[in-house]
C-alpha cells in the first residue's frame, strides 16, 4: 500500500487527475471516492471517464445508485449516498466490480466491508473554496509513476 | 380501437402506483402508496428498502386501482409499466406484476418511458400542441426534451452533473432540514430574502444544459464560512437565494428552448415542478394571454404516479410497440 498526496486548485485540475487515472484504467481497476459534498467526487469521476473514453453525459448517480457507461472499456459509476450503512442490500454492485469494466464508487465508506480489497482510495477534501486534498492509498504498481508525476505539480 | 383501457404500474423509485387510463385522456383511478415516511428515518431512497414494499404494497395497490375504477380485467385493453429509468430492483417489481397479469389475462404489454409519463401527464390536463418542449424536472432527472410530434423525443439539454432535485435535497441535508428537501426549502424561502448572490452556471451561449453542482459547492461554502467566523446563518435567506438561482437558470433554458424550436407549449413536470416559486416564475414568463402556452399538471400529476404512465402507454398503444414476455427493467434506458 502505497500512499500519495494530491494537490487540485479547481475544478478543472480534479478532473484533470481523473481523466490521467482513466487513460491508464483497465478492466476490473476500482477507485474508492469519499469527501464531503461539494468535494469534487462527480468531477473525479467524469474526468475518469473522459479518459476511458465515454462520450455520453456522465452526471451524479446519486438517485439511480448505478449508471452503466461505454468507453473504451464499460464504466460503472455508483454512488452509495442512499445506501443503508448497516444494511444487508444485495443489489449485485459487487459483480460489477469485479467484472469488465472500471468502477468509480462515491461515498466508498458506506460500502467499505462490501468492496473488493484490490482498490485505490481518493479522499477527496475541503481545503478552501477552490482547493482540494486528495489522500490516495492505491496498492496499484501501474499507477504509481502517474501518482509520483501528479504529486510534484 | 382508438380508446383503449389501460391498466399502468409505476414502481420506478419511491411510489408504489397504479391507474387505469381510458384513451390516454380519462383517468378512472389513479392510486399511490407512497413509501417517504420509510424514507424519511433514512434521509433518502434506500433501494433495499424501496424493492420490499414495493413487493408489499403492489397487489393492494392494483386491487385498489380495479374496484375503485368499478372494472375487472375483461375491461381492460392492455396492460402498460414502466421499464426504466430507476432503481433497477424496483422497477422489476413493477415489470414482473405487469408480466403476470399480461400472461394471466392474455392482455397486451406496453413498455413505457418513465420521463414520457412525465411529459405525457399533460394529456390528462390539457391537448399537448406540437411542436411541444417540456422541462422534466425531479429527483434524478433535469431535462429539457423537444417533440416535434406526437410520440417523437428529442433531448436537447441534461444536467452535467446533480439533478436540479439531488441539489435541493442535498443543500436541504446541509442546513439540517428533513427529507425530502425540496418542499422543506420552498418553505422557507417564502419567509426569506435573495440576500446571497449564488452563482448562476450559464455555461456555453448555445448550450440547453445544466449544473447544478456549483451552485450546491457555492451553498456549502457559505454556510461552512459562516460557521466558521460564527456568524448566524438565516436558513430563510439561504433557501430563497438558493431557489432564485435555481429558478433563474431554469427560466431561461425554458424561455431559450421554446423561442429557437419555436414551440406552441412549454410543460414542466416532475416533482420540482411543485415548487412554488418555480410555477410563479414560469407563470410570469409564460403569461395567459402570450403566444406559448403553459401546462403544469396538477402537484398529484407531477410527483411519480402510473396516471401519467397511462397517458404515455397511450402513444405507445397507437406506435403499436409490444413489450414480450422477456421485459425487463432498465435503470438507464434513454428515451427517444
Amino acid at each position: 500500500m502505497t500512499q500519495f498526496q494530491l494537490w487540485s486548485r479547481s475544478t478543472e485540475d480534479t478532473l484533470m487527475i481523473g481523466e490521467r487515472l482513466g487513460h491508464m484504467a483497465e478492466a476490473g481497476d476500482l477507485f474508492a471516492l469519499d469527501g464531503d459534498l461539494g468535494a469534487g467526487k462527480t468531477h473525479f469521476s467524469k474526468g475518469l471517464a473522459k479518459g476511458l473514453g465515454v462520450q455520453a453525459m456522465v452526471n451524479s448517480p446519486t438517485f439511480t445508485i448505478l449508471k452503466v457507461y461505454n468507453g473504451r472499456l464499460p464504466f460503472y459509476h455508483i454512488d452509495a449516498y442512499r445506501l443503508d450503512e448497516d444494511g444487508e442490500e444485495d443489489l449485485g454492485l459487487l459483480e460489477y466490480m469485479e467484472g469488465e469494466g472500471v468502477t468509480v464508487v462515491e461515498w466508498a465508506s458506506i460500502l467499505r466491508t462490501q468492496l473488493p480489497k484490490n482498490r485505490i482510495d481518493i479522499t477527496l477534501k475541503h481545503v478552501d473554496d477552490h482547493v482540494r486534498k486528495l489522500d490516495v492509498y492505491s496498492n496499484h504498481d501501474r499507477y504509481e509513476p502517474v501518482f509520483k508525476e501528479l504529486t510534484k505539480r | 380501437m382508438s380508446n383503449p383501457r389501460i391498466l399502468a404500474i409505476e414502481t420506478s423509485c419511491d411510489e408504489t402506483a397504479a391507474a387505469i387510463v381510458e384513451g390516454g385522456k380519462t383517468l378512472l383511478s389513479n392510486v399511490v402508496a407512497s413509501q417517504i415516511e420509510i424514507h424519511k428515518r433514512f434521509g433518502g431512497v434506500v433501494p433495499e428498502v424501496a424493492s420490499r414494499h414495493h413487493v408489499e404494497n403492489m397487489t393492494a395497490v392494483i386491487e385498489e386501482t380495479m374496484s375503485s375504477a368499478h372494472v375487472t380485467y375483461e375491461d381492460l385493453d392492455a396492460i402498460a409499466v414502466t421499464e426504466g429509468p430507476g432503481l433497477v430492483g424496483a422497477l422489476l417489481v413493477g415489470v414482473n406484476t405487469a408480466k403476470a397479469l399480461a400472461y394471466a389475462h392474455q392482455r397486451p404489454l406496453l413498455p413505457v418511458h418513465h420521463i414520457a409519463g412525465h411529459i405525457h401527464a399533460a394529456d390528462l390536463i390539457a391537448d399537448i400542441k406540437y411542436p411541444a418542449m417540456a422541462l422534466v424536472v425531479s429527483g434524478g432527472h433535469t431535462s429539457l426534451i423537444y417533440m416535434p410530434e406526437r410520440g417523437e423525443y428529442e433531448v436537447i439539454g441534461e444536467t452535467r452533473d446533480d439533478a436540479v432535485g439531488e441539489a435541493y435535497d442535498k443543500v436541504a441535508r446541509t442546513l439540517k432540514l428533513p427529507y425530502p428537501g425540496g418542499p422543506e426549502i420552498d418553505r422557507l424561502a417564502a419567509n426569506g430574502e435573495v440576500t446571497i448572490d449564488f452563482p448562476r452556471a450559464w455555461l456555453e451561449a448555445d448550450s440547453y444544459d445544466f449544473s447544478f453542482s456549483g451552485l450546491k459547492s457555492s451553498v456549502l461554502n457559505y454556510i461552512h464560512n459562516a460557521n466558521q467566523r460564527k456568524e448566524e446563518v438565516i436558513q430563510e435567506n439561504v433557501a430563497a437565494s438558493f431557489q432564485a438561482s435555481v429558478v433563474d437558470v431554469l427560466v431561461e433554458r425554458a424561455q431559450r428552448a421554446v423561442s429557437a424550436y419555436q414551440a406552441q407549449q412549454l410543460i414542466v413536470t416532475g416533482g420540482v415542478a411543485a415548487n412554488h416559486a418555480l410555477r410563479e416564475a414560469m407563470g410570469k414568463t409564460f403569461p395567459n394571454d402570450g403566444d406559448v402556452e403553459l401546462v403544469i399538471p396538477p402537484l398529484s400529476l407531477c410527483t411519480d404516479n402510473a396516471a401519467m404512465i397511462g397517458a404515455a402507454a397511450q402513444v405507445v398503444w397507437e406506435k403499436d410497440v409490444r413489450a414480450g414476455y422477456d421485459l425487463n427493467g432498465q435503470p438507464g434506458l434513454a428515451i427517444k
